[in-house]
């Protein structure tokens, strides 16, 4: 079955901009879908049609074969949203927040108050219960909003940069909890500016660009289109003056740190064997840009260049 | 899971009662100001310069008074409530809580509306209990006093919420009632009955809706009288209505509310 389902999707502005132009798009049952693009590609755009904050201007949008349009009650039902600024009232109480959230999906306090209560623990915000939103930490409104979009049990969830501004902590905390929500059934769509968030949890990705999706297929094949990997090597003794390496490109960053691509079809073992000719001993390394980062630079300057 | 009528009656209630959670808890800013301005009221027009007044209609200065000076606590709280409610919904963003759950928008707009009757409601419970020190009270037709209270506090609850859809800032929620409400309030007949005007203002008053439902409560209240009680009735179901269709055609539209 098919979680989301997009049809020429157009969304043009009252100032005339057109944010999307013939969006189609699918994300099946289950799935930890990617939705990448730059800033001002039409994610958020697309998002807010899809949660009918945005009025679009014309396509067809169906959440789990219910239609945005003919069947808007059961359609957003199905959904949960994490979106990108904080919205809540910071005046209310956190507990008061979920069960009124719980409230507008129907759910009566008495079922609403113990599925807020296990939120509340698993998201580390039980002691913040009676606490004014306006008062918790930037991280702690982060995971509110996340309890919020999760209290009415939505099969779909969808994150709008949900861990931007986040601690690296906090944000791999978040990673794990979203990855069992995800094993629980509950299909996500994440947008994100931390390509390697995407690369680590999605399954599927598409990339959006000027209002186009300019690639949708899934994560294995696309990275598996990376024919080149750029490596930064840390060595324990400085360079030789005659340093070499032969039908290799790299070049020097210090005279200990060094910058080395290498083809993906001749692997590691050839440099490898090259530096231990040479006696360089490798204290660590790592890769330049994370691989998905450096493919979605590639698709979105390829697609600007046939503009 | 629960029908979708359940569905809808929890997400009403649940709108109402953040409502009224929310207008008791800045209690200071929402239920003290009115029972303190409308006491000053009952000392100074009714119990100082009432006094040198006389009769009106019948009745003490005092007593005449008393109803309009409710039924006037009743609209302004009424629609300053939903007013400002809603609007600061949009300013802060929470209103998108409601925008994406399945909540029809007839019921975004009973939730509000609701919400600022039950404020009207309670704070003209207040003033009614505060006019009991200056005043004896003795309600003459049950059914017409609480029919037009709830009615009048329903039409400016509209009035308020049509208004929070267009405001851009804080001002412009401040404009209608400073500038529109409280003048036609003042000369809706609160403090005098409209029989001591020129014929030529009498006929101008006659365009005020709030004379109607001033006159109509009073009536309830003491049997007295500026107008027909029917068309009173007539004229607010009118209003009512129309500010209805026009609210729920704005947030069909999305006006001010989506992109």
């Amino acid at each position: 079955m098919k979680a989301l389902s997009i049809t020429n999707l157009t969304k043009t502005y009252a100032n005339g901009f057109a944010a999307l132009k013939g969006i189609q798009l699918t994300v099946e049952q289950g799935d930890f879908f990617a939705l990448l693009g730059p800033n001002g590609a039409g994610k958020s755009t697309t998002i807010g049609v899809i949660t009918s904050l945005v009025t679009k201007s014309s396509g067809q949008v169906s959440v789990f074969d219910s239609n945005i349009d003919d069947n808007p009650e059961v359609a957003k039902s199905f959904i949960g949203l994490v979106p990108q600024e904080f919205n809540f009232n910071g005046f209310e109480q956190v507990k008061h927040i979920l069960i009124t959230q719980a409230g507008y999906y129907g759910m009566p306090a008495k079922e609403a108050e113990p599925r807020a209560d296990e939120l509340l623990h698993q998201l580390g915000l039980w002691d913040k219960r009676h606490t004014a939103a306006r008062a918790l930490s930037g991280g702690m409104k982060r995971r509110l909003m996340i309890a919020r979009a999760l209290v009415h049990k939505p099969k779909l969830l969808i994150l709008d940069e949900p861990t931007a501004g986040v601690d690296i902590e906090l944000r791999r905390s978040m990673w794990t909890f979203l990855e069992d929500i995800n094993q629980q059934g509950t299909t996500i769509i994440l947008t994100t500016h931390y390509l390697e968030e995407a690369e680590n949890l999605c399954r599927n990705i598409a990339i959006i660009d000027r209002g186009k999706i300019i690639e949708n297929t899934d994560m294995k094949s696309l990275l598996n289109r990376l024919d080149k990997e750029t490596f930064v090597l840390y060595l324990q003794h400085p360079l030789s003056a005659d340093f070499a390496l032969k039908d290799i490109r790299y070049q020097l960053i210090d005279d200990t740190t060094l910058e080395v691509e290498v083809n993906r079809d001749e692997g590691l073992n050839h440099l490898f064997s090259l530096l231990s000719q040479q006696n360089i001993e490798v204290c660590s390394m790592k890769n330049k840009a994370n691989r998905l980062e450096e493919l979605f630079i590639s698709l979105v300057e390829k697609s600007e260049a046939t503009l | 899971m629960n029908s979708p009528l359940t569905r809808r009656w929890v997400a009403f209630t649940t709108l109402l009662t953040r409502e009224v959670r929310r207008f008791i808890r800045i209690w200071p800013q929402t239920l003290l100001p009115p029972a303190i301005t409308m006491t000053l009221y009952f000392i100074i027009f009714g119990n100082l310069i009432g006094s040198r007044i006389g009769e009106m209609g019948g009745f003490s200065y005092m007593e005449y008074i008393a109803p309009g000076i409710i039924m006037m606590s009743v609209i302004n709280n009424a629609y300053s409530n939903v007013a400002s409610s809603f609007y600061s919904a949009k300013f802060q963003s929470h209103i998108e809580e409601l925008l994406v759950a399945p909540v029809p928008n007839y019921l975004i707009l009973a939730g509000y509306v609701a919400g600022g009757t039950a404020r009207g409601l309670c704070v003209g419970l207040i003033v009614t209990i505060v006019s009991l020190f200056f005043t004896s009270i003795e309600i003459q037709h049950l059914f017409i006093t609480i029919s037009m209270v709830v009615l009048s506090a329903i039409m400016f609850a509209l009035g308020g919420f049509i208004n929070a859809i267009y405001a851009r800032s804080f001002d412009e929620i401040s404009i209608i009632p400073t500038f529109i409400l409280t003048p036609m309030t003042y000369l809706g007949g609160v403090f005098y009955s409209i029989s001591l005007l020129p014929e030529f203002w009498q006929n101008v008053s006659l365009l005020n809706p709030i004379l109607y439902m001033v006159n109509a409560f009073r009536f309830g209240m003491l049997g007295v009288s500026d107008i027909p009680i029917a068309i009173a009735f007539v004229i607010i179901l009118i209003c009512i209505t129309t500010l209805t269709s026009f609210a729920l055609y704005l947030l069909n539209k999305g006006t001010g509310l989506r992109n």
